[in-house]
């Protein structure tokens, strides 16, 4: 150990005086005190690493061209959704329990096309520019959905009034220093209320190679990975935003995509090109959303019932635990 | 000087007897809650002061009473709750959010979506595309009815484009995909229009390679006709 610093400098690993019993003298790199020579060391011994890997893919990539069809399959690289840790609440889609909480729960009288959705959509306090512009947009895509600016209303007020007018969602948007951050979705006749935080919210015109308007048809709605129970009545509350039965002749998709509790929002529209071929385009705005609670009652803040919170310390502290 | 706790001002006066003592050095009057009164108070309890020093106290008292009112009538308003902001939370949200976009290929999911749909005949008639069912048939019997095959795709061709515009334009020259989804779209539209007015047995090629074998025999002049007729409309709405 004592030849160990020396060594090193003048020769790589060189084999120790046989009269030691230590074999080999494997000193570690992080031993050199002289930031030079630890850094080259250190190189060295990355690239002898990286040489010897290749040496390795090289000799497997023979043995399976040797072995021809029987060799073994190639080996699934590993993602955080695949390594996704399992939730409990995942859904079966043959699972009766939720099939029967699903017909009864506030959302069935729409699923059975008894209402038709209405929508309000209004703001925080003062909305400047973007987020005006930005509602105008959404209110394109939602189809029956009105804009209406809220000059110091307070919500608990506008509540019954919407109820009374027979809206059946209302939609809040939050806005923060000139852009949108937040969207508080209700249910009207006391549904549930989900609140949301926004991010990157793209108008139409920023969005690159967008085609015309979206027209007044009725869109399909799309809605990818929506798997435990928290993300179906999610995703079964943005259904229910947009009317049940689209019409086929516009075209036109709007998207939520869940992905690692992430909600991409996209609107498209679309075109067969041939059987196997399809292609879209985009228009209309699109924006990322996170769930951050559900509350059980309309929109309250002191007195509403959660049904999920994000609590920061206990569920962001692993990587592959996702909860929608 | 006056002062204000808890939404009740005091006077507070200063003598310089009591300069020793400095716990009891500032003597504390309260005011009444009536602006008169309180300003008559003030003027008794300074009354051997500079004239200047009360001047300056019962604005000091104005003031005061503005803002407490001020207060009082912005609690019963909303309150904006102010959340601070986490910054590490947010780089790492920012982050997350980028990766999930990158991992979420949107376009594939909506594409592979949307042709799920499509198989599953959630449309129902409005696509025609009978070469799929005609995949399915040449796959299972093998090179024999080929020309059987071949005849039925062209007679069913022909009623596809007398029904309908969408006739799958196999080697399409255009490149650029938007310019032909435009083309699609306001190709559409005029087909539609025309398809209105005129009748059945016209049939309209979309794609620039003409149909196949026989069929093209019958149509030429006819398909010439139209193409020239549509083409230059579609010509400046694509560009």
């Amino acid at each position: 150990a004592g030849v160990g610093p020396q060594g090193s400098a003048t020769e790589h690993g060189a084999p120790p005086a046989p009269e030691r019993v230590l074999f080999p003298p494997t000193f570690s790199v992080s031993e050199i005190k002289n930031k030079q020579r630890r850094h080259f060391m250190f190189l060295r011994w990355k690239q002898q690493q990286r040489k010897e890997k290749l040496a390795a893919k090289k000799k497997r990539r023979k043995e399976r061209e040797a072995l021809g069809d029987k060799a073994p399959p190639k080996p699934i690289p590993k993602t955080i959704e695949n390594q996704r840790i399992y939730d409990e609440t995942t859904v079966d889609p043959n699972d009766e329990e939720v099939a029967f909480d699903e017909a009864t729960d506030e959302f069935a009288p729409y699923f059975n096309r008894q209402t038709v959705p209405k929508i309000l959509i209004t703001t925080s306090d003062r909305p400047r520019g973007r987020t005006v512009r930005f509602c105008e947009q959404l209110s394109t895509v939602i189809p029956n959905s009105h804009v209406y600016y809220r000059r110091g209303l307070a919500l608990k007020k506008i509540i019954p009034q919407c109820i009374a007018r027979d809206f059946t969602d209302l939609i809040v948007i939050n806005e923060d220093r000139k852009i949108p951050n937040g969207l508080v979705l209700s249910h009207l006749p006391e549904g549930p209320t989900a609140h949301f935080r926004m991010s990157s919210v793209r108008l139409r015109k920023e969005i690159k190679r967008t085609g015309k308007e979206p027209t007044e048809h009725i869109p399909e709605v799309i809605l990818n990975n929506f798997t435990t129970r928290l993300g179906h009545s999610v995703g079964r509350m943005l259904a229910s935003l947009f009317p049940h039965d689209p019409q086929f002749i516009g075209r036109q998709v709007a998207t939520f995509h869940n992905q690692r509790d992430y909600i991409f929002f996209r609107f498209h529209r679309y075109i067969f090109k041939s059987e196997k071929k399809v292609g879209i385009q985009e228009l209309g705005p699109r924006f990322t959303l996170k769930l951050r609670s559900l509350q059980k009652g309309t929109f309250d803040s002191m007195f509403g019932e959660y049904e999920w919170i994000h609590k920061r310390r206990e569920m962001d502290t692993s990587r592959r635990k996702f909860h929608l | 000087t006056l002062l204000s706790s808890s939404g009740r001002c005091y006077l507070y006066m200063k003598t310089i007897e009591r300069a020793a003592f400095p716990r009891r050095l500032w003597e504390r009057v309260l005011l009444s809650r009536n602006y008169e009164k309180a300003l008559e108070e003030i003027d008794e309890n300074l009354i051997y002061w500079p004239r200047f020093i009360r001047h300056k106290c019962k604005q000091r008292f104005t003031k005061i009473t503005q803002y407490l009112i001020r207060i009082r009538k912005l609690t019963l308003k909303r309150q904006r709750k102010l959340v601070p902001l986490r910054r590490k939370i947010e780089r790492r949200e920012k982050r997350r959010e980028e990766k999930a976009l990158i991992a979420a290929q949107l376009d594939n999911a909506i594409e592979k979506e949307l042709l799920e749909r499509l198989k599953q005949d959630t449309y129902g008639d409005i696509y025609n595309f009978p070469i799929h069912a005609f995949d399915k048939a040449l796959q299972q019997q093998d090179t024999e009815s080929e020309s059987e095959s071949d005849a039925e795709k062209e007679d069913d061709e022909e009623e596809d484009t007398d029904r309908r515009e969408f006739v799958e334009a196999d080697d399409s020259d255009l490149s650029d995909f938007e310019d032909m989804d435009k083309l699609e779209t306001s190709e559409e539209e005029l087909e539609e229009e025309e398809e209105v007015e005129k009748k059945v047995s016209h049939s309209r090629s979309k794609g620039k390679t003409p149909l196949k074998g026989p069929a093209r025999s019958k149509r030429p002049y006819v398909k010439i006709e139209y193409e020239e007729e549509t083409e230059p409309a579609t010509k400046t709405k694509a560009t």
